[in-house]
Order: C-alpha cells, then structure tokens, then sequence
C-alpha cells in the first residue's frame, strides 16, 4: 500500500481517526479495490464505525494487487500523529502512508511547512476483517440533517450520560436522556424535541423509541461536524442497531450503535409490525403539546428501555427466528412475569448493550452463513464485557 | 507563641502602605547584594523555566543574576538575568551566593498571583535584598499599596556541576525557530525513554527520534529550512538522551523564541533558549544534558 492525502484531506482524515477513537482503541486498515477502509469496534462489540475512503480521496492511491492485506493497530498511537489540530492546519501540506510489509510496519509520514518532515513508522498486528452486518436501507426510519442540529442537540446533555433515547413520529424527533427505571424520580429529565422541518429528510414509517449510547453518538458528530456534510440516521426498532452514516463522493463513514431492546415493543413489532407502536408514554410526552399522542394507546406501560434483552440488529422479522434470542426471551418470561422486574433479572447486563451485529473476525465469505451461530457466541462471551465505563 | 521556635522556609508579612517601595529598606542595614524590578513576572517567568526540582543556586555578580538547577548529576539548567534588566542592582562583593527553595521563591513572587494576568500597571513591584552568608533572602513585594515582606532561608550554596562544555569542542551547532521546535515537543512520543539527537553535515541533517511502545518516529529538520537560522555541522552524530530529563526544558522552549542546539565531542547537549521578557528584554536559560547511551555513528 503506498497513498498519498494533501491538503485539506489530510484533516478529514485525521478527524476520521479521532472520531474512530472514540469507539474503540483498535484501528483496523484494509486498503481495499474501492478505497482505504479504517474501522473500529468497541471492546463489548456494540458500536463498530468505519470510513471507507475512495481512491479519488487520495492523490495517490495504490495497494498491493496480489493479496488482501488487512492489520489492526493501537488506534492511540495513530492518533498521536494528528494530535495537534493546529499543525495540521497551518502546516501540514501532505501525508504518505505506506507499508513496508517485510519490516512489519506502516509509515505515515507527515510533509510540513519549512521542510519539516514528520515520519511514523508504527508497529501493527495482523487481522481478520472486521465487517458489522447491517442494512440501514431496509430500515423504515431514516432521517438526514444537517450535522449542527445534532450536535447543538447533544450539547444539552451532560457528558456523564451514558444513553439517549430518541422517539419519533411522523412529525417530529425526541431526545432525551435515557434514565434507568430504578433510577426515575431522582434523575433530571432533559428533552428536546425536533420538528420535521429541521430536517432535510425525515421518513418515521415506525413510530419507535430506541436507546442507544451517547459516547460513540458525539463521536460520529466530532468528524460529521467537521465535514459539514449532512448526516442520515436510520433505525428500525429497538434492539436493532441504529445506523449513522455521512457521504460525499469521496468518502462514506458509517457509525453502527446497539440500541437497547425493549421486550414489549419488540414483540408488538414482531406479530403486528410496528406502525401501531405508540411513542413511549411518559410523563413528559403527556406535557407535550402534541395531544393526540396522549390519545393513542398508552396501555402498554414499559419505558422504552425496561430490559436491555439482546436482539438482533439486522433485519427485523429475521431477528425472532434466532433460537439464541428466542431461548433468552422465553427463559425471561417464564422467569419474571413483571415487566419491571424483567430489566433487573438482567442484573448488570441490563445497562448493556448487546453485541448481535457482528459477523466480525470471521472471513467476509462464511459471514452470512454462520451468522447465527456467531450471534450466539457473542452474546454469551460479551453480556459479561465490561466496556462501558 | 510556640511559632517562633518551628523551622521555617519562608515567613511573609503583608501589610498596606502609601510608602513608596524604594524607601522601605532600613537605610542601617548593610546588604551586599540588592535588586529591584518593576515587573516581578520577570524574574519570576524565566525561573519557572527551570524551576524542575526545589534547590537552586544563586550566583550573583557585577553582570547579573545566575540561577542554576540541576538533577541526577546529568542535567544542569541556568537562567541568566543580565544586571541592566533590574532597575537597581548593587552588588558589594565579586560573588555572592547562596541556595534556596526556588519553589518557596516562586510561590512568594506571585503572592498577588501577578503570573495569571499582566494587567498594564498591575504590575509587581520587586526588591531582593540580601544581608550575606547565613542571612534570609528578604523580598519587598508591593502591588496596588499592598507590601509583602518575606523572608526566605538561604542554604550553604553547593557547588554547580561543571559540564565542561566549551565552545572549542562544539561538533555541531544548529539555532532554530523555537516555534518549530515546541510542534515537535509537543507531539514527542512520551512512552519513549530516549530522545536521540541526530546532528549531520548530510542527510538528515538535523533528526529528533523516538522509539516508543507502538513504533518509531523521527523528525527531520532540512538545513535550508526557513525555521532554521543557523546550520554548523561537521561531523555525524547521534545520540540518546533521557526524555525525562529533556522533558524540563520544554517549559523554557515555550518561553523562548530561538533556541541553539549544541554538541560536543563527548556527546554532551547544550540548549541554549533566549527568553524575550515582557518589556521586549533578552534572557537566556541554558541546559547541558549527558547523553545517555553511546550510539555508533551510522
């Protein structure tokens, strides 16, 4: 592999790795036929993000056409190149990245102003590919906006809040603070709530809630904010991942987040589909000025976040045939016949996120096919993992 | 009162006071050496550059002001405050020395915690006097009619470590911008214990490497490069210094605007930073660095 990024590119780049960093502390580099492809998993494998930079990114682009070459590195350590905002601006001019497979490295060399030349030459690991599964397009939410609306929405939370909840309705979005039930009455709520004419796009076909992490959410705004580049966001229904995802010709980065399933919505959705899904029914929606919300069923007492059972993220439907997931949710019912107590039997993992969406480490071609059979493994080695602290 | 009988660094006494400062001094008293400043921030700035461990040795002599610090026996750093920067500075004896506690010092020049804004006539007004061997150092500090007075313990000074360096045996010498110097400081792979200094007449010229955890890195300066102002060198070399004991001088790199980097024939470092001060006056600190492990030339 042998690339060259100038300019203003090489800041887009350096963003992308910053952004990545948030999510886990590994950087996978597969430089690919369509692009250089930088991922990055979190350690419970519930947020997978990856920026996929087209050849025309670069002002040189070329990789080795005999094999697929793939490696993973401590993503600190490439981070640490362009730690400095500053230089990048004023006097980064240009950045070589090359392998130098029999030395068993990657150089990034950095041309600056005045001659200075900054080389890198960082160890790496080799690597299975790292691949999420997931089809935002099948998804029946999608939304696009301008990347400030969602930043300057975020800023209302503090930085200790660990999830958001986002609700949506034909006409507008939700979002606020995921706060765990036993946890209600002590906690400040905080909601927003966004019209539909905020957006460039907005399609709610489910009127769903889901629930999701708000670390890797700020660390997809950190490289959309910079590009200025609209934003989508897609989902389905709990449980399912939310897909966030910022294009232009030259580059695609797609952030993948585990939501937390919600057992009652989840089944509704599975027999009846989820258009008959109300909004969650809370004390601040009945605040709402939107009257009708309140006039829809609200029988269905559950916060949208009562149990954090893993579900599947891929598509809907599919997701019941899992026997893993269907054992786990016939095991839970027969246990508690509370809703309430549903999340605690959980005991910790409640909080967690499950990591269903991956077919990761495993070849691209046996992805689809033991799909099941990996879900199964990864839910039992990670409701364990303690990542999120 | 019991308090008389603790043993002390520094004692202040701070009171409010329509005196000038200039008069406060009893006229009895004999000191052999007294300076006074208008802006403590001053002295106070360009010995935070070298302010890495608490003992500092004070040389004063007609010319001015030498402070030194030194750790481990391999690192030596001086700052030098010229006499001319000091609106009055009386000295009745060739040398006068002595060591104190530069961070109880420090602590006593920003008692108005002058350091955090430089508001124009908000200035510290300093007088340092000094009676002679086993006197306090008595500082006069007076802002906005508000006087402190303290006196700090001096020590027996010891003698500075003499590294030797002299110009005549400089292999190498380079002055740098300082500016592109601190970007490279800055972004120094901290996991790395060395900082090897390479120093060629050819390619690379003038080299800064690291080897931490996750790989190496190098920073290569060109001779012809507009952030280099001066390039002597005449032979390779290349050797290794501890960063922790490089790590200190990065304070005094912030101050500076030029910095010259000096080797001899043993390997020895020298980094020469001059200091503009607030009122645009030059000062310089100096760190001579041992290397740490001998590498062959390539």
């Amino acid at each position: 592999m042998d690339c060259v990024i100038s300019g203003g590119n090489v800041r887009v780049l350096a963003k992308a790795i910053h952004s990545l960093s948030r999510i886990g502390e590994e950087l996978y580099v597969e430089p690919q036929k369509d692009g250089l492809a930088l991922r990055s998993v979190n350690s419970s494998r519930s947020a997978y993000a990856c920026f996929l930079f087209a050849p025309l990114f670069f002002s040189r682009y070329t990789i080795p056409t005999c094999q697929t070459f793939r490696c993973k590195m401590a993503i600190k350590s490439v981070q640490a190149i362009f730690r400095s905002q500053v230089s990048l601006e004023k006097t980064v001019e240009k950045c070589h990245i090359k392998l130098e497979e029999q030395k068993n490295r990657l150089t990034f060399t950095l041309h600056c102003k005045h001659g200075l030349l900054k080389t890198h030459n960082l160890s790496f690991q080799d690597s299975e590919s790292l691949q999420a599964v997931f089809d935002k397009d099948s998804y029946g939410n999608v939304f696009r906006c301008n990347p400030r609306l969602l930043v300057d929405t975020v800023t209302h939370f503090p930085p200790s809040l660990e999830e958001v909840t986002v609700s949506v309705n034909d006409e507008r979005m939700w979002v606020r603070n995921h706060v765990e039930e036993h946890d209600q009455g002590k906690t400040m709520l905080t909601e927003l709530c966004l019209g539909s004419d905020e957006f460039e796009h907005f399609a709610a076909q489910n009127h769903n809630s889901i629930t999701f992490c708000l670390k890797e959410l700020r660390g997809f705004l950190v490289f959309a904010e910079s590009t200025s580049l609209p934003v989508s966001m897609y989902f389905d229904e709990p449980g399912s991942p939310v897909v966030l995802c910022v294009t232009d010709s030259v580059l695609e980065g797609n952030f993948v987040l585990a939501t937390l399933s919600d057992d009652v919505n989840h089944c509704r959705s599975n027999t009846g589909l989820a258009n008959s899904s109300p909004p969650p029914p809370d004390d601040f929606m009945n605040d709402d000025m939107d009257s009708y919300l309140i006039s829809m069923d609200t029988s269905i007492a559950p916060a949208p976040s009562s149990a954090g059972a893993p579900t599947p993220p891929f598509v809907a439907p599919a997701c019941s045939k899992q026997p893993a997931v269907a054992n786990h949710r016939a095991r839970l019912y027969s246990e508690e016949e509370d809703e309430e107590d549903l999340g605690s039997s959980e005991g910790p993992p409640n909080k967690k996120f499950c990591s269903l969406f991956f077919g990761s480490v495993l070849p691209p071609s046996s992805q689809t096919s033991t799909q099941p059979v990996m879900t199964q493994e990864v839910l039992a080695s990670d409701s364990e993992d303690d990542s999120e602290v | 009162m019991g308090w008389r009988n603790v043993p002390y660094e520094a004692l202040c006494l701070c009171f409010r006071t329509t005196m000038p400062l200039s008069t406060q001094s009893q006229p009895g008293e004999q000191h052999v050496f007294v300076a006074s400043l208008d802006n403590a921030r001053n002295l106070s700035n360009i010995l935070k550059a070298i302010a890495f461990k608490d003992h500092a040795i004070f040389s004063a002599t007609p010319n001015g002001l030498k402070v030194t610090v030194e750790d481990s026996k391999c690192l030596q750093a001086n700052a030098f405050i010229q006499a001319d920067i000091f609106q009055e500075f009386t000295i009745r004896e060739d040398l006068v020395g002595f060591q104190i506690n530069l961070t109880v010092l420090l602590d006593c020049l920003n008692i108005f915690g002058g350091s955090a804004v430089s508001v124009a006539g908000m200035s510290t007004v300093l007088k340092m006097c000094y009676r002679g061997y086993g006197y306090p150092l008595t500082l006069f500090l007076e802002e906005a009619g508000v006087v402190t007075v303290c006196k700090i313990n001096t020590q027996e000074p010891e003698e500075p470590i003499d590294f030797d360096f002299c110009s005549t045996n400089v292999t190498n010498k380079v002055i740098l911008l300082s500016e592109s110097l601190k970007e490279a400081f800055s972004e120094l792979d901290m996991t790395s214990e060395v900082l090897q200094i390479t120093m060629s007449p050819s390619q690379p010229y003038f080299r800064l490497s690291t080897f931490g955890n996750s790989g190496n890195a190098h920073y290569d300066y060109p001779k012809d490069s507009d952030m280099m102002d001066l390039f002597q060198c005449t032979k390779t070399q290349t050797n290794r210094y501890k960063m922790s004991l490089l790590k200190p001088s990065t304070k005094a790199l912030a101050l500076s605007c030029k910095v010259s980097v000096r080797t001899d024939t043993r390997g020895f470092l020298s980094l020469q930073y001059l200091i503009r001060n607030d009122d645009g006056q030059i000062c310089f600190v100096e760190y001579y660095c041992c290397p740490d492990i001998e590498v062959d030339d390539e």
